[in-house]
């Protein structure tokens, strides 16, 4: 007859009393910490835009920290577009806004409604590669390919902006790019001989 | 980065009302964005003033009007700049990148923040990033670092190149405060010494905004030269510039203008050795002598005392550069 009193009404209404008590709290946790959060951690800012990229339109709703550089990425899938440092040391995110040459990593996407953007993946024209791609390839303007995006979209701007007179200009108005390889000979070269075309086309 | 909130502004009155301490206006970004994503400014909310401040560059009665938001790449390709004030054309080229001129703003530039490497790194004391913590760069790596007009709270240069030239050519700052009332602040008087307040880095009324800059006319656009030395050829903020512009009548200087980038708080200028150089014979002895009252005037910390050289041959070569401009 040992422990026949083992389990008494007491015990068994005090231990589910414990444990309904115990499956209540994770709700209230978790509301508790949303609450906190909403004290210490502000609430992410949303803004709905209507972006023109490679002369397609979207729209999209992002957060208003997102970059271009991110947005482009992440967002739209376009990976063309390098993240090298993300802080404007680099140039291997440089897209073209409006025509000309700036850096995606310290444009705000929120800042770009009106304005139109020219990534690495809006230059060719279907199969036909742009002069500045072709030439690339022709003169190995490239070793391991992570800056060439951004080498591309800023030589194209060299050449647009008629600073291609000497190698020391081209060399002075390419040096928002870095490239680690060290292929700058072959950049030049490649700026040298899109700018020799367009002249004399 | 702090979440935050965004507008565009379509007039100036409401950007003004709409700013305070935790509201930083946008123009370029490229300063701003990256302090925002190194968390050394959080602001609030963001107001774009791209479009309510002026874009252009106009001719004066008396010199010209840079508009706040006129582009550095602009002011370095203007035909009015290239004519009559070719050395802000040569310092702003001087600077940054490429990309980075087409978007960056001439307000931008002058309110842009150090590069102090200390000032960045979050992890060490720095008085003009946290007031009262102490400046590492006083007893640290002082490659970067003042050789005049600093003291032991604060040790940080200017990185501007523009604000260089625009103190030599005796430029105003044209600002609205947050009453729309309009203030004109001479540029020499814009940015301020560290003192003992290192976290302010200029005179700018609380939640004002800059509206244009104003160059008066001057006869320097013959005999100029910027003058920038740095850990590389191109993209490199200065150890020392020096932009120097002379007239000069019949072989002797009528009037000049030196100053330097890289060596103080504030775009500093050499005004006794300018004074020094009025009246006499544009030549290497005097441009010398000039080169040496510029170089008495500094106080390099123990670890720049390279400077103090390189600042005297910056000098001297940048007024024998103006020569054959």
């Amino acid at each position: 007859m040992d422990g026949r009193n083992l389990y008494s009404r007491r015990f068994f209404l005090k231990t589910a009393g414990f444990f309904s008590a115990l499956a209540a709290i994770p709700s209230s946790v978790k509301s508790l910490y949303y609450d906190a959060r909403r004290l210490i951690i502000p609430a992410k800012q949303k803004s709905k835009l209507n972006l023109i990229i490679n002369k397609t339109s979207h729209k999209l709703e992002v957060d208003t920290r997102t970059t271009l550089l991110d947005l482009l990425r992440e967002d739209l899938h376009l990976t063309g577009t390098k993240k090298g440092c993300d802080h404007g040391q680099c140039g291997a995110c440089t897209v073209h806004i409006n025509g000309e040459r700036q850096l995606s990593c310290l444009t705000l996407a929120v800042t770009l409604p009106g304005k139109e953007v020219t990534t690495i993946e809006g230059l060719a024209n279907g199969e036909e590669l742009h002069p500045m791609q072709a030439a690339f390839i022709e003169c190995d303007g490239f070793q391991c390919g992570y800056c060439t995006p951004g080498q591309i979209m800023s030589a194209i701007g060299c050449v647009n902006e008629g600073h291609t007179g000497s190698v020391a200009e081209i060399k002075e108005f390419m040096s928002g790019n870095l490239c680690r390889c060290g292929a700058y000979n072959g950049i030049v070269e490649s700026i040298q001989k899109v700018a020799h075309e367009t002249v004399h086309i | 980065m702090k979440p935050f909130t965004f507008s565009k502004s379509d007039k100036i009155s409401k950007a003004l009302s709409g700013k305070n301490d935790t509201v930083h206006f946008l123009a370029g970004g490229t300063n701003m964005v990256d302090l925002m994503k190194k968390n050394l400014a959080s602001p609030d909310a963001l107001i774009d003033v791209t479009s309510v401040l002026s874009d252009k560059i106009e001719r004066q009665d008396n010199g010209i009007r840079i508009g706040a938001v006129v582009r550095n790449s602009t002011l370095g390709k203007h035909e009015l700049i290239l004519s009559k004030f070719p050395l802000i054309a040569k310092s702003v080229l001087a600077g940054a990148s490429p990309q980075i001129r087409n978007m960056a703003s001439t307000a931008g530039n002058l309110l842009q923040r150090t590069r102090c490497p200390y000032f960045y790194d979050t992890s060490t004391p720095c008085n003009k990033r946290k007031p009262g913590t102490g400046c590492s760069a006083w007893n640290g790596n002082q490659r970067m670092s003042a050789i005049v007009g600093y003291n032991e709270q604060c040790v940080a240069v200017h990185p501007s190149d523009l604000c260089v030239a625009l103190v030599a050519l005796d430029a105003t700052v044209n600002v609205m405060d947050k009453k729309l009332k309009p203030v004109r602040i001479p540029f020499d008087m814009f940015h301020r010494l560290p003192g003992n307040t290192p976290e302010l880095d200029n005179n700018l009324p609380a939640n004002a905004i800059i509206t244009s800059i104003d160059i008066p006319d001057n006869s320097f656009h013959r005999h100029y030269a910027y003058v920038k030395l740095r850990d590389r050829d191109s993209y490199a903020f200065a150890l020392v510039s020096v932009a120097a512009a002379l007239q000069i009548e019949d072989g002797r200087i009528k009037a000049a203008r030196l100053a330097s980038g890289g060596v103080a708080h504030k775009p500093w200028r050499w005004h006794q050795a300018e004074q020094f150089l009025v009246g006499k014979e544009a030549t290497t002895a005097n441009f010398s002598a000039a080169a040496d009252l510029v170089s008495k005037e500094v106080a390099p910390l123990a670890g720049n005392a390279f400077k103090k050289v390189m600042l005297r041959g910056a000098v001297e070569t940048a007024l024998q550069n103006c020569l054959t401009a």
